[in-house]
């Protein structure tokens, strides 16, 4: 398992927009990629558990990546969160 | 007559009858299954049929509004098939449970968690969930047409609407939008803008089956909802109206040309703005850049002085949304008269002459070299310029360059990467326009701060209003001390804008590119306006 911590900087926290194009991403793997903010797990493939951590700007979540292409999922994710979160 | 107020969310006026809206209810009541396969399918098939009409709905919306307004669809269309939103309604069917109610059941429970956040913008996205609930419900139920029934264009009242209920509606027959509910971020807000229909939000009205048929005006310019109208109010509001139209049209024109007058000077109408949140309406305007970014908003309303991370972010964000535009920002311009207690500024007589501003960054340098360190890492994501308030003297200059390359060193020696930095200065006291020309050996860019300056050399304090007729904003002091400016700037080869509230006065705008002027700064409202003025030069 892959694990690692990342600290949210946009202003509007995982919003729809971003929670939508993380779901196409993490759909892609076959990897679980699960995100954790203060203990609360949300899978990374479901946009409404996504939208409901309400990771504000400033929030730090961990996120923890699973499976056989762990690797390049944690690698896409990371990439993906400082692109565009 | 009867007045109502609420948010505008758009500048401009409707005037039309009023159309009470209302959701098409029925009773939605839990019943028992016993074929609870059948119900599951039944279930399966209402999905599908939604997420046909929500791509059928993004479609629309990418045409009549564009990509980054349509995109609320495809989220929706991926709400929908998010497993756990299923799952929850497909167990509450398993129970014997009818379709219709385990949708709104799990529907509700969403919306409701989405509403208790502490995030205004998730918020409004329980919207977004009862829009896509209900959808699926009309599909089950057999519900449908929610058209307007009307041969002539309205202004539509309702409780609250859904994105999907806003885009679907016929564009031609709708002259405003009116709703009790929403909010200035609600994606109904944002497609109203986009459709430019001047529309209100959180509007003070009830929603009254006798207003049916009335006749109304929405006025975004005062915020009002008026209905049954005086007939003077109605003709005066009729006549803006008109004004209002033309003008923008015509300014809509301009989108995309170019600030030139009729024998080809080019000039740079930039943007004032205060925060991240101002540069949808600088890129909505078509601005060039940003001529003011005002740092103030960072340290206000606070306890402690932001952070150097917390400063990058938002100079960042800036940056990256003007994608290489120029972004000029102010360094920290407050001083007394504002409240930031962690700065431990003592109360002064006369804080407009006191210790504001760059005396503060001078003396205090640890705050100073905070925000440019911030502005320096920040520069690598854009095109950035910083520019200096309150200046009276070349030995300030020098000493700010010092702490600049010392912060850059250290920047380098961390290698952090950093874009070229244009550096200039306001010139806001008389001071500094009498010296301009020794200024402007050590700057690359000036940019005139009209208000301060007016205050200073017309010794009239700008809030006093006993002193409102006198203080002559066109004073000829002002505009030699301007001309003194730019041609100063000039003869060293710097560059010279305005940035005050004279920038936007179009009266003078021929005036200022006469002077030979290079940028003007002024608030988004005013971009197209004043390229019109500079247009008919």
């Amino acid at each position: 398992m892959k694990s690692f911590q990342y600290t949210i900087t946009d202003e509007l926290g995982i919003h729809a927009r971003p929670a939508g194009l993380l779901v196409k991403l993490a759909g892609g793997y076959q990897s679980d990629i699960v995100i954790v903010k203060d203990g609360k797990e949300a899978n990374a493939k479901r946009i409404m558990a996504l939208m409901g951590l309400s990771a504000t700007k400033g929030t730090e979540i961990t996120i923890k990546v699973d499976g056989p292409d762990e690797e390049d999922a944690a690698k896409a994710v990371e990439d993906f969160l400082k692109a565009n979160l | 007559m009867v007045k109502c107020t609420g948010k505008s969310v758009l500048k401009g006026i409707a005037v039309g009858r009023l159309y009470v809206y209302r959701k098409k209810e029925f009773t939605l009541v839990k019943t028992h299954v016993d074929d609870v396969e059948g119900e599951l399918k039944r279930f399966d098939l209402a999905v599908n049929e939604a997420e046909r009409q929500l791509e059928t709905l993004y479609q629309e919306a990418l045409e009549s509004v564009g990509e980054a307004e349509a995109k609320i669809f495809e989220v929706h269309g991926m709400m929908l098939e998010d497993e756990g939103y299923l799952e929850d309604i497909k167990d509450i069917i398993k129970n014997n449970c009818n379709a219709e109610y385990a949708v709104k059941e799990v529907g509700d429970n969403y919306s409701q968690m989405f509403a208790a956040m502490d995030n205004e913008y998730m918020r409004a996205r329980s919207v977004d969930i009862l829009d896509i609930s209900n959808k699926v419900i009309n599909i089950l139920a057999g519900v449908g047409d929610d058209s307007i029934k009307s041969d002539e264009p309205v202004i539509l009242l309702a409780d609250d609407l859904t994105p999907s209920e806003t885009i679907s509606m016929d564009k031609d027959k709708v002259l405003a939008f009116v709703t009790i509910h929403g909010s200035a971020n609600s994606h109904t807000a944002i497609l109203a803008r986009s459709l430019n229909l001047p529309s209100l939000v959180g509007t003070d009205v009830a929603l009254l089956d006798e207003y049916h048929g009335q006749m109304a005006i929405v006025d975004g310019f005062q915020e009002e909802l008026i209905i049954n109208p005086l007939d003077d109010v109605l003709k005066e509001l009729t006549e803006r109206r008109e004004a209002w139209i033309s003008e923008t049209e015509s300014l809509r024109k301009l989108i995309g040309q170019d600030n030139v007058t009729t024998d080809g000077r080019k000039i740079n109408v930039y943007c004032n703005i205060g925060g991240v949140e101002d540069v949808g309406r600088v890129l909505e305007s078509d601005g060039g850049g940003i001529g003011l970014f005002r740092s103030e908003f960072l340290y206000l309303g606070r306890d402690s002085a932001p952070t150097e991370e917390e400063q990058f972010e938002s100079y960042k964000a800036v940056l990256e949304k003007m994608n290489g535009k120029k972004v000029i920002i102010r360094t920290l311009d407050i001083g007394a008269d504002k409240k930031a207690d962690y700065l431990g500024l003592d109360p002064e007589e006369n804080p407009a002459l006191g210790y504001r501003a760059i005396r503060i960054c001078l003396n205090q340098p640890d705050i100073f070299r905070t925000q440019l360190r911030a502005i320096y890492r920040a520069s690598a994501y854009g095109t950035a310029a910083i520019m200096f308030p309150m200046i009276i003297s070349v030995e300030e200059i020098r000493k700010i360059k010092g702490i600049v390359e010392e912060v850059k060193r250290e920047l380098a020696s961390e290698d952090i990467p950093m874009g070229d930095v244009e550096l200039g200065i306001m010139i806001e006291t008389p001071a500094a326009a009498v010296i301009s020309d020794e200024l402007a050996k050590e700057v690359e860019f000036f940019s005139i701060g009209t208000n301060d300056l007016t205050q200073y050399t017309l010794a009239i304090d700008r809030q006093n209003q006993k002193l409102e007729s006198i203080c002559d904003t066109h004073h000829p002091a002002i505009l030699k001390l301007i001309q003194m400016t730019i041609e100063n700037g000039h003869k060293e080869n710097a560059w010279v804008g305005i940035c005050g509230e004279l920038a936007s006065d179009t009266s003078l705008t021929k005036t200022f590119v006469d002077m030979g002027v290079d940028e003007l700064s002024v608030s988004p409202t005013y971009v197209l306006g004043l390229r019109k003025a500079i247009r008919e030069i």
